[in-house]
């Protein structure tokens, strides 16, 4: 079954701000993934395709500010879905946090993960619609 | 709508983070979060029992200490405490905690599975998705064991809420990944279906195909989903215009799982749904933004593959072709990328090959232009797909020009491409040779081993070539700088053809020696060799450069050369051209037999290299291979069938070429090594009547020989010997294997003086193994012996070995016989040599219970200690000395190649000397129980 192994957010300097492992990996076999695909995501540029093929994987990522938001699937995956998964997910954080920024994403890791969650789960798309999980989020937040 | 504001709920987590992000250094932040970690502590341990706040909020400081990268080890407790908790945010912390942070202390996990109970039976939907993502992220045997059964029945409940769904959906998949032995949908699977035909179920419910029941049928309106899915139900779903683009993709792949519909209408309905698909594509766009187009595009390809997938609508396919066509010139470099590896699938179906063909100058303008490395390769590719006799001259000349300045990381699979078009479609050889040597001249580095042994091997079997071949070495080596595969070529081709322009007075045999003679010094030792035998041969074709030439290996720095090979062979050459005659001379160092039929081993390497989708080419390539080689019509088949490795005899001790051993009928002639288990395998010499009578015997193929599974053990752990003999035929069997490939020899020996007619042999493989047979002539005389190659590829891991059916007539009388092919798991075996801290914790990290397996068998045939070694070699590992703490213990590693994955492999046999058993414990990364029983069958069989 096809499915994500992985998402991570980085910004340009290496540092991790979100990781989820949809497949068993030790720690230092975590860290090496981090490390190879910051190498390999950072040297690219604007003119460069979204895509990257990645071990025996391949990354689909998009940059934001100075965030890239990297999802490692298997290489027949649809890149274009993945692509759009990214910015679908981008824009619920956006909403979510009112204008996102790195800044956010790092005092609330712990609301990322539920975002995440409420996105992707088990390495598939979860929910797609932006107001189902914006309206899943806020009712969450209403909780004590 | 209202924004959380930063860190907001928890103070001090806020304060904490802006602590560390202010630190100035690594060790200020060190000292900080010991600081904290002191603090956290106390209250952990203290008098005063803490709110569930102030749990909440020190455990989430821990885990933000250890997503620094800092090693945690107490706080679990509390952890598990928030789950019982009954307020959502310390709930939700206290599962992050856990599925972060999880490791398999057992105590722990009884009482964390003990909180997801309560939670999944709580009917509080908040609480139960909590629950079953824990289990989603965590995904272990242990949870998959308390909730396998119980997740089923959430998803399938009426009163389940549709997110809670969702969340169940995806929970039961992850433990379907980890686990699926236990994920039993049976008794479900009735109100599965009722889902999946639930059009508003579909839309939201993100079910995994693996979960799908085996005879679920996409029905029509399950198709018409796809287009339609504009309707109101799925307005949420609209993402930049687009109606549930997401979904849509998925359906779209889920019949990608399927055949096309048998049923015309419903065919019908499933065409008109692509076309109306590929008609949307074209619409004037909505919205200028890219998200737009994006998500447009994403449906576009994934009907296009599922277009190729059904690969039976020409029209589809050609206006598929079409479209794709337009985006190779889009602005968008994501959308050049995709159409060209998209037009590559397109490529290899009759319907579309052509319309393909037409884009042939865009793609080379891709190639040269195209400023992502990743986007030239998919252009590559494209032009090796879409490559044909009609337009393979301007491909490779393209690919050629392209190599001088392609990437170093792709230049060894241009290479590999260009020698395989270049051999594929050479209709006259010289063009091939020129090709050949040009690769070497512009990209010499990159040319290996299979690219150069393979023209040589060509040059060899084609003698239309040969005097071409000779001139353009020789004219290549003429070049003050060349590479050293170059002067491997020129030395081969000369030493063997060099005779063929020797009339020349530019290209006499002096100046042809003199010429190779000033490249050895610059060359490494294994050239050397191979130009001291091209020496020894020259002194046989032109006896006038004897003098000379003896000169040369009588000095100094060859008949002392501090290498073996090369003293050995100076020693010995010289004194062959000395004492033999011309006439044993003429014998020894005659020009080299034509080699076997075979695949190409370039080939072999690209496929190695490359997923399917880059060689879809060769499917078809049998044929034209065997004009261009020229057919084993020239005898000598069978004598040579050792890998490409020996061509040049380079490896072997014996340096002189030329000879090959007889091709004699007499089957232990060729299994020298496996003289005494032929005659062990005579058991079968009674049973063969029985197995297929020939008044029974039908035109299906017999069930396996009841002996066979006793023959694959044999076979575990060597790979030559005799597989099967009766009173007509003998099979041998000689087999090697590297990575996840493996290669096998069959001989067929007749043994009675009449022929078998209609010999006809077959290869059934189980789904994991993909194997390719080599037909042979359906004539085998009497007394005579056939050789057969089986190219067999691990996809994935296996059980069952493959099944080889063989079928002749024997004076009239059908025979029919079955037999396993010894191939098991362990051939694709990479030892790995590691040390004792290495191994054990290894060992340790895989301990989970799907990860391992033990045995404890009797040592039926005793214990001694070197034919157990020799037996665990022979398995494929590496025997790891000095790592067990026990000496009396066997451990050992390796890792089994297959094309999906490479699985690591640990192996510890406990002998126990008194009881006379072995407890022998395998550690795996998959569920691949059968290592233990092959191991078992292996040491019983000592």
């Amino acid at each position: 079954t096809v499915w994500i192994r992985f998402i991570l957010i980085q910004n340009r300097a290496g540092k991790t701000r979100l990781a989820k492992w949809y497949m068993q990996f030790d720690d230092d076999e975590k860290q090496k993934l981090i490390e190879e695909v910051h190498a390999v995501v950072t040297v690219r540029d604007a003119k460069h395709t979204n895509f990257v093929e990645f071990r025996n994987f391949k990354i689909i990522y998009r940059r934001y500010a100075g965030l890239y938001f990297c999802i490692c699937v298997d290489v027949t995956d649809n890149n274009l879905a993945y692509l759009e998964g990214i910015h679908n997910f981008v824009e619920v954080l956006n909403e979510y946090f009112h204008n996102v920024c790195e800044l956010d994403l790092v005092f609330n890791f712990y609301k990322v993960y539920t975002v995440v969650d409420e996105m992707f789960l088990a390495g598939e798309i979860r929910e797609t619609s932006q107001t189902k999980v914006l309206k899943q989020l806020l009712m969450l937040q209403s909780l004590e | 709508m209202p924004a959380v504001s930063k860190g907001d709920g928890m103070r001090g987590l806020a304060v904490f983070i802006s602590d560390i992000r202010n630190c100035k250094s690594k060790e200020a932040e060190i000292k900080r979060i010991n600081k904290e970690l002191a603090n956290i502590r106390s209250k952990f341990k203290g008098d005063k029992a803490l709110d569930g706040y102030s749990k909440k909020k020190y455990v989430c400081k821990l885990l933000f200490i250890f997503l620094l990268g800092h090693d945690i080890d107490f706080g679990h407790m509390e952890a598990v405490n928030l789950l019982s908790s009954n307020k959502y945010t310390e709930k939700q912390i206290g599962y992050l905690f856990i599925s972060v942070l999880v490791n398999s202390n057992s105590e722990l996990i009884r009482l964390i599975n003990n909180a997801i109970k309560n939670d999944l039976s709580s009917r509080n939907p908040t609480f139960m998705c909590l629950a079953l993502h824990c289990i989603a992220n965590v995904g272990s045997r242990e949870m998959a064991e308390a909730f396998a059964g119980e997740i089923p029945r959430i998803l399938v409940a009426g009163d389940t809420m549709d997110s809670v769904k969702q969340s169940a959906a995806l929970c039961l998949l992850r433990l379907y990944k980890a686990s699926p032995d236990l994920v039993l949908m049976g008794e479900w699977t009735s109100r599965v279906v009722h889902l999946l035909n639930d059009q508003h179920m579909r839309s939201i419910l993100p079910l995994p195909h693996c979960l799908y029941p085996l005879d679920f049928n996409p029905s029509p309106p399950f198709l018409l989903q796809i287009v339609s899915s504009a309707s109101t139900d799925l307005q949420d779903y609209t993402y930049y215009f687009v109606p549930a683009p997401w979904l849509s993709c998925k359906l779209l792949r889920l019949l990608q799982c399927y055949p096309p519909p048998e049923d015309g209408a419903v065919k019908g309905r499933l065409v008109e749904c692509l076309e109306t698909i590929l008609n949307k594509a074209q619409e004037p766009p909505k919205s200028k933004k890219v998200q737009h187009s994006n998500a447009k595009n994403a449906i576009l390809f994934e009907a296009i593959s599922l277009i190729i997938h059904y690969d039976s609508e020409p029209n589809l396919l050609v206006r598929a072709c079409n479209q794709l066509g337009q985006f190779l010139q889009h602005r968008e470099t994501n959308l050049r990328y995709l159409a060209l590896e998209s037009m590559c699938t397109l490529a290899s179906s009759e319907f579309s090959h052509e319309a393909v063909k037409t884009h042939i100058e865009t793609v080379i303008n891709a190639l040269k232009t195209e400023r992502d490395v990743s986007v030239r390769q998919r252009a590559a590719d494209l032009l090796y797909a879409m490559c044909d006799r009609s337009n393979a001259k301007q491909i490779v000349a393209e690919m050629l020009s392209y190599l001088e300045t392609a990437d170093y990381s792709i230049r060894e699979e241009m290479v590999l491409k260009v020698a395989i078009l270049a051999e594929k479609y050479a209709v006259d050889y010289s063009w091939y040779v020129d090709t050949i040597l040009n690769l070497i001249r512009i990209a010499g580095d990159y040319v290996s081993e299979e690219v150069w042994y393979r023209v040589i091997q060509i040059v060899i079997n084609r003698d239309d070539v040969q005097g071409y071949a000779a001139k353009t070495v020789f004219e290549a080596l003429q070049a003050p700088a060349c590479h050293e595969n170059m002067v491997k070529v020129g030395g081969y081709i000369l030493g063997e053809f060099g005779n063929l322009i020797a009339g020349d007075p530019r290209s006499s045999p002096l100046v042809q020696f003199n010429l190779l003679h000033s490249k050895f010094h610059l060359c490494s030792v294994p050239t050397r060799a191979l130009l001291l035998s091209a020496y020894i041969k020259f002194i046989n074709l032109f006896p006038e450069t004897k003098a000379t030439i003896q000169e040369v290996l009588r000095s100094d720095s060859q008949i002392r050369n501090s290498d073996v090979e090369l003293q050995q062979r100076a020693v010995e050459y010289l004194k062959l051209s000395s004492i033999a005659s011309t006439d044993v001379l003429a014998t020894v160092l005659e020009e080299m037999p034509p080699f076997p039929e075979r695949e190409s081993s370039i080939l072999a390497k690209l496929k190695k290299k490359k997923g399917p989708g880059a060689v879809t080419v060769e499917l078809e390539d049998g044929k034209e291979r065997g004009e261009l080689n020229g057919g084993g019509d020239r005898g000598g088949d069978a004598s040579t069938p050792s890998p490409s490795a020996d061509l040049l005899g380079l490896r072997s001790t014996a340096p002189v070429s030329g000879t090959t051993p007889s091709a004699g009928s007499l089957l232990v002639d060729v299994f020298s090594e496996a003289g005494p288990s032929a005659t062990s395998a005579g058991v079968n010499d009674d049973g063969f009547l029985s197995s297929a009578p020939p008044t029974v015997a039908s035109e299906d193929p017999a069930p396996p020989l009841p002996e066979s599974d006793e023959l694959l053990n044999k076979f575990v752990c060597k790979n030559n010997g005799v597989l099967f003999e009766n009173q007509l035929l003998q099979i041998g069997i000689k087999s090697e294997y590297r990575q996840n490939l493996g290669r096998m020899y069959l001989f067929y020996g007749n043994k009675t003086s009449v022929q078998f007619v209609s010999f006809n042999t077959t290869v059934s493989c189980p789904g994991e193994l993909q194997s390719h047979i080599l037909q042979l002539e359906p004539l085998v005389e009497g007394g005579a012996q056939v050789q057969q190659v089986i190219n067999i590829e691990c996809l994935t891991d296996f059980i069952d070995a493959p099944l080889l059916n063989i079928k002749f007539r024997y004076g009239g009388a059908l025979q029919n016989i079955s037999l396993k092919l010894p191939v098991t798991i362990n051939k694709f075996f990479q030892p790995t040599e590691m040390a004792a801290a290495d191994f054990f914790q290894r060992w340790k990290q895989l301990s989970q219970p799907q990860q391992e397996a033990q045995k404890i068998f009797k040592a039926s045939h005793g214990m001694d200690t070197e034919v157990l070694k020799a037996k665990l070699l022979g398995l494929g590992t590496a025997l790891l000395e000095n790592v067990d703490p026990n000496p009396e213990n066997y451990v050992c590693a390796g890792v089994i190649q297959t094309k999906a994955q490479q699985v690591g492999c640990l192996l510890r046999l406990e002998p126990n000397a008194q009881a006379q058993v072995h407890t022998h414990k395998c550690i795996l990364l998959d569920s691949m129980l059968i290592m233990c029983h092959q191991c078992k069958s292996i040491l019983n069989s000592c």
